[in-house]
């Protein structure tokens, strides 16, 4: 079970709530449950979301476990130079 | 097998070194290839015709008579484009700032393009097409174009992230807000309060190279595309959604790149020219003018920031918030919403707020400039609290430690922190020599810190062992800055040979699986971790190849500085085989030897650093001086140290010339003024003292050998650490940059009056 | 407008190419003559990328028209290595990592090599306003001029 804190862009289309638990063991899970309780946010989450474990951002590695404990937060997938 | 990216501590023998890069000799020589050296037989020259105006309503194109003349082969406008894009708006943007379809939305967009014999009839022919403008209101600067009474560049821009849901359209394309904690209460808790504006203008990324690339398209639906660019494969992906190509038809070669900094991180001229190829039936070199590359190629965002702290008397910041202006040029983009996340991320704040807002403008498509939209944020924030230290009269350091962000901190932008790096720095900072010099007359000191992400991403790469035992190793992001030499040094640690036994090669998309842009500080830190990890495959091949040679079972060969040996007393007198050996009998054992790897490199881990800067201005003409430069970073790990001070120096110095010079001048009728580099001044070289570097290594857990990205943070201190020298030095703030003399002049001037 | 024929020396040979009156120096050694290591930056004289030397003197190629070519020495980067052997000051770029992306390097390159040439011993501030008119996005010129400095060293013999 990890606790997930939205970015605000995604608040709105979870029935405005900021911070919502998941049954979750890696990204790719959590992902996809969170697709299927608000499938408002399924878009932005396929392609514009970057999960953000204890502090480190990762966009693309959904097989990344989810440490017990956790920090989770899902965050926009930023452009670099 | 997946691949074990954990930091493990060990002695690094060739990592950490400073061997000659390889390509080095092809460079001092002139024998490199980039974007523009390079042609086709047969090939055409291409030119782009571009708006005058800042924004108007394209009437009526008319290309008959240039078409008509001598020596043109095709002369493409929109209708040559077909709209593809299926409703994906970001990709839409990208065709529109290509080929303006209906409207013209900055001065120096492209409403035509020609391919003929030579540049002498493409530039004629250009002067025969007719285009007939309506020429609408427009509007350049931030706060202007942020006004309910300005121009709407886009009538289909409604305000989003606000509620209600704004039922007119308007310029402000988006609001974002981060933070946490109750902002006002916090603000009721200070002693001291700082409350400012800020301004920052739009700068151009200025590699020297201008964008190039030479395209042919095939009537059989294959094409060929040689380009400089930081991502070859998203080119691809790119080229081949707006002109309708099969993906792998489409092959992408990327030269050597003069330069890129974010900037070559767009499609602009590549799909114009395979468009033009395609009509003319022949290929295409396409190479943009100095002028071109300012007019239409990628600046960043100008900016108009508000920030306001407070904290107690003994420097503890109980409540921040900032409110971030930025453009975007006239697509919506999301330069605001990073600098909304980055502007408080050096520290530990118990109340934060945050607010973005994208603002569309007349002024050509902003991309990516090195830790794009941080360096703006941190100008206003680090001017900020250095007002607060001295209406504290407190230490700017010391208030900085005071409030530094440590692991465990909860980030402005949300979540919390495992190990960084901006203690450290900072720590570093307050013992370095530079922090204790003394200061002559008319000089000042500033510092500043800075954050940056930092990414990974879809990282593919093959290693070759060849039948003497030398190695290629194809990498697919691009050499930016000599990471062909560190990621050679990689391949050499993690196989126990040489440096010298390896060839890195930047490889095209058709040689090589998928890989991401060349961005985000990614080069070296993903393609290190594809290496290692291709590095491991292969001598996986080779232990079973070694276990082949002595007839032994494989799980008895163990592999060790750069050979094959046999465990155990009951192997006893076989030597070990080292590569060459096992290359040497590869034929027989098995065939080729190779290694492959794709995987997606993450956890790049968020990078800080600290600035020390001193300048003497002239009271006289406002002309500002750098007298001594100093950047602490935080590499992870440094793989070449050179190329690492590198990156630390060429960083302060593109911030150094923002602080100073760098902006993009509009006249009244929104036309660009500046766009040459004699009235765009970058830094030369007499501008500038030696740029002293410290390296700190604090291990990324992510990465095998602790690599963190090194590319882009130093770009994010300068401009307020030579804004807090400059305003030390002349006892007046300065809060507009780039602090030119005529700002600083008016700065001193204002001051004597009142 | 019909071609004009031009005799010059570049690089030690003698050379006879044909140009446009309107085509600059710059533009017949890279689209003519097939010598692209001088670049072009910005072709308004503002880059340096595109510099070589003219009877000793270090111009901005893309200033000089190809026709005013006629009679004179051109030396170029292809010429600076002797061989195999490269020039001191390539050796040092190399070594210095005075070089990211390498775009500016020739022209850099060149115009050290003539600053050398009149000034064995200069000092920094002569390097740095020597080399003011060659732009480096990339190195923030720290490691340039530690390569020029080095060179000049070896250059007068004494090894450091
Ligand atoms: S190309 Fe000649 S000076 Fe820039
Ligand atoms: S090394 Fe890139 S411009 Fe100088």
């Amino acid at each position: 079970m990890v606790e997930v804190t939205l970015w605000a862009g995604l608040i709105p289309l979870a029935d405005n709530q900021k911070k919502v638990t998941v049954e979750a063991t890696t990204i790719r899970d959590l992902l996809r449950k969170l697709g299927e309780r608000y499938p408002g946010p399924k878009a932005p989450i396929k392609n514009e979301v970057a999960v953000v474990l204890d502090g480190t951002v990762y966009r693309n590695d959904w097989s990344k476990e989810l440490p017990d404990g956790a920090e989770v937060f899902l965050m926009r997938r930023l452009a670099g130079g | 097998m997946s691949f074990d990216a954990t930091f493990q501590e060990k002695k690094l023998k060739s990592v950490g070194t400073r061997p000659l890069r390889p390509d080095g000799v092809d460079k001092v020589t002139g024998r490199a290839r980039y974007g523009a050296d390079y042609n086709m037989p047969g090939q055409l020259v291409a030119r782009v015709l571009r708006s005058p105006h800042a924004h108007a309503r394209i009437v009526r194109i008319d290309t008959a008579r240039a078409e008509g003349l001598k020596g043109v082969k095709a002369v493409i406008t929109a209708a040559d484009l077909p709209d593809l894009t299926n409703g994906n708006a970001a990709l839409f943007a990208i065709l529109d700032n290509c080929m303006a379809r209906t409207k013209a939305l900055y001065d120096g967009h492209a409403v035509a393009a020609v391919a003929a014999i030579d540049a002498k009839v493409a530039r004629a022919a250009l002067k025969l097409i007719e285009v007939e403008y309506e020429i609408l209101p427009h509007v350049v600067d931030v706060d202007a174009a942020a006004r309910p009474d300005a121009p709407v560049i886009d009538e289909g821009i409604f305000t989003s992230g606000v509620e209600p849901k704004p039922d007119s359209p308007s310029n402000v394309a988006a609001r974002s807000e981060f933070g946490h904690g109750d902002v006002e209460a916090g603000f009721a808790k200070a002693e001291v309060i700082v409350e400012r504006s800020y301004k920052t203008e739009q700068t151009h990324q200025g590699y020297i190279e201008p964008h190039a690339c030479v395209a042919n398209c095939n009537a059989d639906g294959t094409a060929d595309l040689w380009v400089c660019t930081q991502g070859h494969f998203v080119y691809r992906q790119n080229c081949a959604d707006l002109l309708g190509l099969e993906v792998s038809k489409l092959r992408v070669t990327s030269s050597e790149i003069g330069g890129g900094f974010g900037g070559k991180t767009h499609v602009w001229a590549e799909p114009v020219a395979l468009a033009l190829s395609r009509k003319a039936g022949r290929p295409v070199k396409l190479v943009m003018s100095r002028e071109e590359v300012f007019r239409a190629s990628g600046p960043t965002s100008a900016t108009s920031i508000d920030v306001k702290i407070g904290a107690t008397r003994d420097g503890r910041i109980t409540a921040a918030t900032s409110t971030l202006r930025y453009t975007s040029g006239p697509y919506p983009d999301t330069w605001a919403e990073i600098g909304a996340m980055t502007s408080f991320a050096c520290y530990d704040l118990e109340n934060v707020k945050t607010v973005g807002f994208e603002v569309v403008v007349n002024r050509p498509k902003v991309a990516a400039y090195r830790a794009p939209s941080a360096p703006m944020a941190a100008f206003a924030v680090e001017s900020a609290i250095d007002e607060l230290a001295q209406e504290i009269g407190m230490d700017a350091v010391e208030l900085r430690i005071k409030n530094a962000a440590q692991e465990g901190t909860r980030a402005s932008y949300g979540p919390v922190y495992g190990p960084i790096g901006i203690g450290p720095t900072l720590d570093a900072a307050r013992v370095h020599p530079h922090m204790s010099a003394p200061l002559g007359k008319n000089q000042g000191r500033g510092m500043a810190c800075g954050f940056w992400f930092n990414f990974g991403g879809e990282t593919c790469t093959d290693l070759n062992i060849s039948a003497d035992g030398t190695v290629t190793l194809a990498v697919g992001t691009v050499d930016v800055g000599g990471s062909r030499a560190s990621l050679s040094l990689i391949a050499a640690e993690e196989m126990g040979i040489p440096y010298d036994d390896i060839k890195a090669v930047v490889a095209d998309t058709a040689t090589l699986g998928y890989n991401d842009m060349t961005d985000g500080s990614r080069g070296t830190f993903s393609s290190s971790m594809a290496t290692i990890s291709a590095a491991r495959n292969a001598i996986t091949v080779m232990r079973e190849r070694a276990a082949l040679m002595w007839d032994i079972p494989v799980e008895d060969v163990y592999w060790e500085e750069g050979q094959a040996k046999a465990a155990g007393s009951k192997y006893g007198n076989l030597s070990p085989l080292s590569v060459k050996d096992i290359a040497a009998e590869a034929g027989n054992t098995g065939g080729p030897i190779a290694g492959h790897s794709e995987l997606v490199a993450d956890g790049a881990g968020v990078s800080f650093a600290t600035h020390i800067c001193d300048v003497e201005v002239d009271p006289e003409t406002g002309a500002t001086s750098i007298v001594r430069y100093t950047v602490i970073q935080d590499a992870g790990k440094a793989v070449h140290p050179s190329y690492v001070e590198g990156q630390y120096q060429g960083g302060a110095a593109q911030g150094i010339g923002w602080a100073l010079n760098e902006e993009y001048i509009y006249g009244e009728d929104g036309r660009l003024q500046n766009p040459g580099f004699l009235d765009y001044r970058i830094p030369v070289c007499s501008d500038l003292p030696m740029i002293d570097t410290q390296i700190l290594e604090i291990p990324n857990p992510n990465h095998p050998y602790g690599v963190r990205g090194v590319g882009e943070t130093s770009i994010v201190p300068p401009l307020a650490a030579v804004a807090n020298a400059v305003s030390n030095a002349a006892g007046v703030r300065l809060s507009h940059v780039p602090i030119s003399p005529p700002r600083i002049l008016a700065a001193l001037h204002k001051q004597a009056r009142e | 407008m019909s071609a004009i024929a031009v005799s010059t020396t570049i690089n030690g040979d003698d050379v006879e190419f044909l140009c446009q009156p309107d085509e600059t120096l710059l533009d017949v050694l890279r689209n003519r003559l097939g010598l692209l290591g001088s670049k072009e930056g910005c072709g308004t004289g503002d880059c340096g990328a595109c510099s070589t030397v003219m009877d000793g003197r270090v111009v901005c190629s893309c200033l000089v028209l190809g026709a005013e070519a006629e009679g004179h020495t051109i030396e170029t980067i292809e010429g600076m290595a002797q061989g195999k052997d490269l020039h001191p000051l390539q050796r040092k770029f190399i070594e210095h990592a005075a070089l990211q992306c390498g775009i500016c390097t020739p022209g850099f390159l060149v115009t050290a090599k003539a600053l050398l040439e009149v000034n064995p011993d200069p000092t920094e501030e002569e390097i740095r306003f020597w080399l003011a008119g060659n732009l480096c996005r990339c190195t923030g010129y720290d490691k340039i001029v530690r390569a020029v400095q080095d060179a000049a060293r070896e250059m007068r013999g004494e090894v450091a």
